[in-house]
């Protein structure tokens, strides 16, 4: 073959010796893995004597050449040197993609850190390595809490969802490896599912402008990414171990990863975590304790032109809920609210016991990919989800020991998509997805089910593409998405004749048995979703960009069929079934400067989102069992406007400032008032002090301080106590104080061998032990947040 | 390495399940009787040939509809009376009675008897658990030889602080029943 080539270019050098040779071939040599410039790669007409070479931006001209095939030799240090056949005819433009293998031999940290920006005018921030490593014993919500603008939504300390510029739960789309995380992601004390030791990088998008993952992503998406894998003969691994003092337990993680020059690849990572309860500053938080097992397992095939993987992994961690957070009705959460202790507070132990959740998610997945040369990349993907929920509550019967909440997702999904890559100055991208789910809550629990048995279809088509004019870059996409949903339920008679269901949705009644009414609900949600955006890059330092994101959300089923108390929390929670979707206007402005010594972002945003759906507390209704709070959703016009400002100074070699603030404003601008649940603005500054010359000894401090949240809407109730025979007001609306915690993190670097390395950091959070309640936890009501805590953790890359 | 092998079982069964999921074949689901509701609450106070009955039903368990009370009769001045209570769950029928469950866990529960200002009526228990400690599902209730009008509370209470003096704030646990009864003492 290459015999041929050689001939066919000899020949045609020859014939191409009489024409007129006046024009230009030029292009950009760009990694195919990562799409990275590559500098300084050399490119030969093979058979002439002429080479050039790439510039900083990896762009290649090649002047006075005749209309004709040449064949250029491609080199690049980093590179498997090729040859590329062009026909020029006219000024001709050509990029050439490179397999840039060899860069990654040297050092397994560099792939670790390569980024590839999946928005190129959305504000979006990535969680290194090195943080996700620091917080191999916490969640994945506590590592994101790093990112400004990224705060968190808690039921105690281990159930922690993420909250992007003030939105949640379905307004957050979390992508785990190319896969839509399905794990009934509506509920307030469900959190993501998700090992933060599985991830390589985590990038997180504000806003809606990830078009290729979602386009119902109204708050933001999550994008998680494993390590790469170098396509070589290698195995390489790392183990973290930590152990902390509050809670008494510890975490160890470890992962092998096996790869052969031939492209195959083989990884594991495996995840334990234990604590027992964990500690408020003045008193135990009884029943916190916290078991987890996570295992993650691929093999795949990745060559040049295609590409095969499959894999599996297990995330099943059982948490306690808080004991003195379950109360019985309103005179006992108010009773709660005013004392400033809980009510039970015991001696340590690593036992969980009810109330408390258990939650197993397994994915099986497998994707491949087909390159194209000089067009493009196709990938399409097949993957199978199934989330497993038990709730326990505390029961009347102490020897019952069913779960009050057994639920099951079953997912099956699919999708294909097309990455155009021939032209270095455009990005492309169009593809469809498909979705298929099945929602099963297990009658065996005796107890009404809180969400009720449905099917679930989705299907999505995109497409969005970007295209860079010299300083500019010019982004757009749009996006359809098709949801179906059939439930099956049955509604208490009463509630459904009081919503007037009986009238407005008498088509989906089927059959009344004694006190309830079975129901056959079916809804159709058509969705479209667009971004355009633009970028400017004022000089190499500075760059300023815009981007607008039209989102819509249909509403979940927690949001349309709820319909009981909700014991766990101790309240009546009504959804509706007349919600239409929420639809959300986006702007958002990034401005960054960079230099080596300073990089700044400021990132404004403003968010319009029509028929917002939420979720506040409207007044008391009587039961036998005494009165209970109602937490009606219900759908208004939101606003909500702030920003992030990330702020880094390199003072000198050793010294480094950084500071970060971000601020949320969030209105119901139908009702005129605040919106609830909005985070607290919040600062965070960090001094870091490094001494390459000891073992890379690096010391830093951490002020973190969280603003009182004074805007919130006033939902308070009153409740009769009769012990008092009295009225009493049960304030569940005010915001707890303000606080401050400084946090303290050392870490130091030890050479094992020359292939391995041992690193030791010293971390306390909460130095002071300072008694504290957040806003956003749900336990605030109840008990303090957590108290001091000494971490040490040991890293080992071998 | 055992672990690993388990989880590897796991995932081949999970796909292999995927593939016949048994949960959606379109049948109805099973209804589901709430089996932690009380529907009724009656309290009956007996002093000789009288009975008065006290009765607090919320047939729709946690819907909207709310408790209807009713109490047959006032106190007289200065009685005892011989109370015991029952707790029903009268969604299902015949109709549970939740009371020998309670009896039945008795060092887990404790019936709380609250009579407001204006109320002349002091509760003593009428049986206990193995510990000796107060149950409440039988009472004895003296009417002072004041006359008024006020509330009386009955509260039952899960997992409460026992031994405790007597109060629901320094009992705790969780409310499973709470109900206020207007009552006159003449």
């Amino acid at each position: 073959m290459k015999f041929y080539l050689w001939l066919s270019i000899a020949l045609l050098s020859i014939t191409a010796t009489a024409q007129e040779c006046t024009y230009t071939l030029s292009g950009y040599i760009i990694d195919l893995h990562d799409n990275e410039v590559l500098e300084e790669a050399t490119i030969i007409i093979v058979g002439s004597e002429r080479s050039v070479t790439t510039d900083a931006q990896g762009k290649y001209v090649i002047t006075n050449l005749c209309e004709d095939q040449y064949t250029l030799q491609v080199s690049h240090p980093a590179c498997e040197t090729q040859l590329v056949k062009v026909t020029v005819s006219g000024n001709t433009t050509r990029t050439i993609n490179m397999e840039h293998h060899l860069e990654s031999l040297g050092d397994v940290e560099i792939v670790a850190h390569a980024h590839k920006s999946k928005s190129r005018t959305a504000t979006e921030s990535v969680v290194d390595h090195n943080l996700l490593e620091n917080n191999s014993a916490a969640s994945l919500g506590d590592a994101l809490k790093n990112l400004s603008g990224v705060t968190s939504l808690n039921t105690g300390n281990s159930v922690v969802k993420p909250v992007i510029q003030g939105l949640h739960s379905s307004r957050v789309v979390l992508i785990t490896e190319g896969t839509r995380l399905q794990d009934q992601e509506w509920g307030v004390e469900h959190a993501p599912n998700i090992d933060v030791n599985a991830a390589g990088e985590v990038t997180v998008i504000k806003g809606a402008a990830g078009l290729q993952y979602g386009g119902d992503a109204i708050g933001g998406t999550i994008i998680i990414e494993p390590e790469q894998v170098p396509v070589k003969d290698t195995l390489f691994g790392r183990t973290i171990i930590t152990g902390a003092t509050n809670g008494r337990g510890g975490s160890i993680t470890t992962s092998l990863i096996k790869s052969y020059n031939n492209g195959w690849y083989g990884g594991l990572n495996g995840t334990l975590k234990r604590f027992g309860d964990f500690e408020a500053p003045d008193y135990v938080l009884s029943n916190t304790a916290l078991y987890e097992r996570d295992l993650s397992v691929r093999i795949g095939v990745n060559k040049y032109r295609y590409g095969v993987e499959a894999s599996y992994s297990i995330f099943d961690k059982e948490s306690g809920i808080l004991r003195s957070s379950h109360v019985g009705n309103a005179a006992d959460l108010s009773v709660a609210i005013n004392s400033q202790e809980p009510f039970v507070v015991e001696p340590f132990t690593y036992d969980i016991n009810a109330p408390k959740q258990e939650v197993q998610h397994q994915i099986a997945k497998l994707k491949s990919f087909y390159r194209f040369d000089n067009f493009g990349k196709l990938s399409a993907q097949v993957d199978y989800q199934r989330n497993n929920r038990l709730e326990f509550d505390i029961r009347r019967d102490s020897d019952d020991l069913r779960p009050s909440i057994d639920l099951q997702l079953e997912t099956i999904g699919g999708k294909i998509d097309f990455d155009y890559t021939a032209d270095n100055t455009i990005t492309a991208k169009v593809g469809i997805s498909g979705r298929y789910q099945d929602h099963f809550p297990d009658p065996v629990t005796g107890v009404r089910r809180l969400i009720p048995d449905y099917q679930g279809y989705d299907f999505g088509i995109y497409a969005l593409g970007s295209k860079v004019f010299g300083k500019w870059t010019i982004e757009a996409g749009a996006r359809y998405d098709y949801n179906r949903i059939n439930a099956e339920k049955f509604y208490i008679t009463s509630l459904w004749e009081a919503r007037e269901y009986d009238v407005n949705f008498a088509q989906f009644e089927v059959e009344e048995f004694e006190n309830q009414i079975f129901v056959r609900p079916e809804f159709e949600y058509h969705n479209f979703s667009a971004t355009a955006g633009a970028s400017y890059e004022v000089n190499d330092a500075t760059t300023v960009s815009l981007n607008y994101a039209l989102a819509s959300r249909s509403p979940n089923v927690s949001e349309l069929f709820s319909d009981g108390l909700h014991q766990s929390a101790a309240r009546l929670e009504l959804g509706d079934l007349s919600f239409n979707q929420e639809v959300a206007n986006k702007i958002s402005l990034n401005f960054t400067r960079s230099t080596d010594t300073w990089s700044f972002t400021i990132a404004p945003f403003a968010n319009f989102i029509e028929d917002f759906i939420l979720i506040e507390p409207t007044g008391v209704q009587q039961t036998l069992r005494g009165s209970f709070p109602v937490w009606e959703y219900r759908q208004t016009q939101a606003r909500l406007l702030g920003f992030d400002i990330d702020n880094n100074v390199q003072v000198t070699d050793r010294f480094e400032f950084s500071n970060q603030f971000s601020l949320v404003k969030g209105k119901d601008v139908t009702f005129d008032r605040a919106l609830i649940n909005v985070p607290s603005a919040s600062t965070r500054n960090t001094v870091t002090y490094t001494i390459p010359s000891v073992n890379n000894l690096k010391l830093s401090l951490e002020s973190n301080y969280v603003f009182r949240q004074n805007e919130f809407p006033d939902t308070n109730f009153d409740v009769f106590l009769p012990e008092t025979n009295t009225t009493e007001l049960v304030d569940i609306s005010t915001p707890p104080d303000a606080y401050h915690l400084l946090n303290f993190r050392s870490s130091i670097d030890f050479a094992i061998n020359d292939k391995s390395n041992l690193n030791v950091g010293l971390m306390v959070n909460n130095l002071f032990d300072t008694s504290y309640r957040e806003y956003l936890n749900r336990q605030r009501y109840f008990a303090d947040d957590l108290g001091r805590n000494v971490l040490l953790q040991i890293k080992i890359n071998y | 390495m055992k672990n690993f092998r388990n989880y590897t079982l796991i995932a081949l069964t999970a796909i292999s399940l995927a593939a016949c999921s048994s949960d959606d074949d379109g049948d109805t689901p099973e209804i589901i009787n709430e089996e932690e509701v009380i529907t009724t609450l009656n309290l009956t106070l007996q002093s000789g040939a009288e009975t008065i009955v006290l009765t607090s039903q919320d047939l729709d368990g946690d819907g909207p509809n709310a408790p209807t009370i009713t109490v047959s009769g006032n106190l007289d001045i200065s009685t005892v009376y011989n109370g015991t209570v029952e707790f029903l769950n009268e969604t299902e029928s015949p109709a549970e009675d939740i009371t020998e469950e309670v009896e039945e866990e008795a060092d887990e529960h404790q019936v709380f008897y609250t009579p407001s200002a204006g109320v002349d009526a002091a509760i003593a228990y009428g049986n206990f658990d193995s510990d000796n400690n107060p149950l409440g599902t039988v009472v004895t209730l003296t009417t002072g030889a004041t006359a008024g009008t006020g509330t009386l509370t009955v509260t039952l209470r899960h997992e409460p602080t026992k031994p405790n003096d007597g109060t629901l704030s320094d009992a705790g646990g969780e409310t499973d029943i709470q109900v206020t009864f207007p009552v006159t003492v003449e």
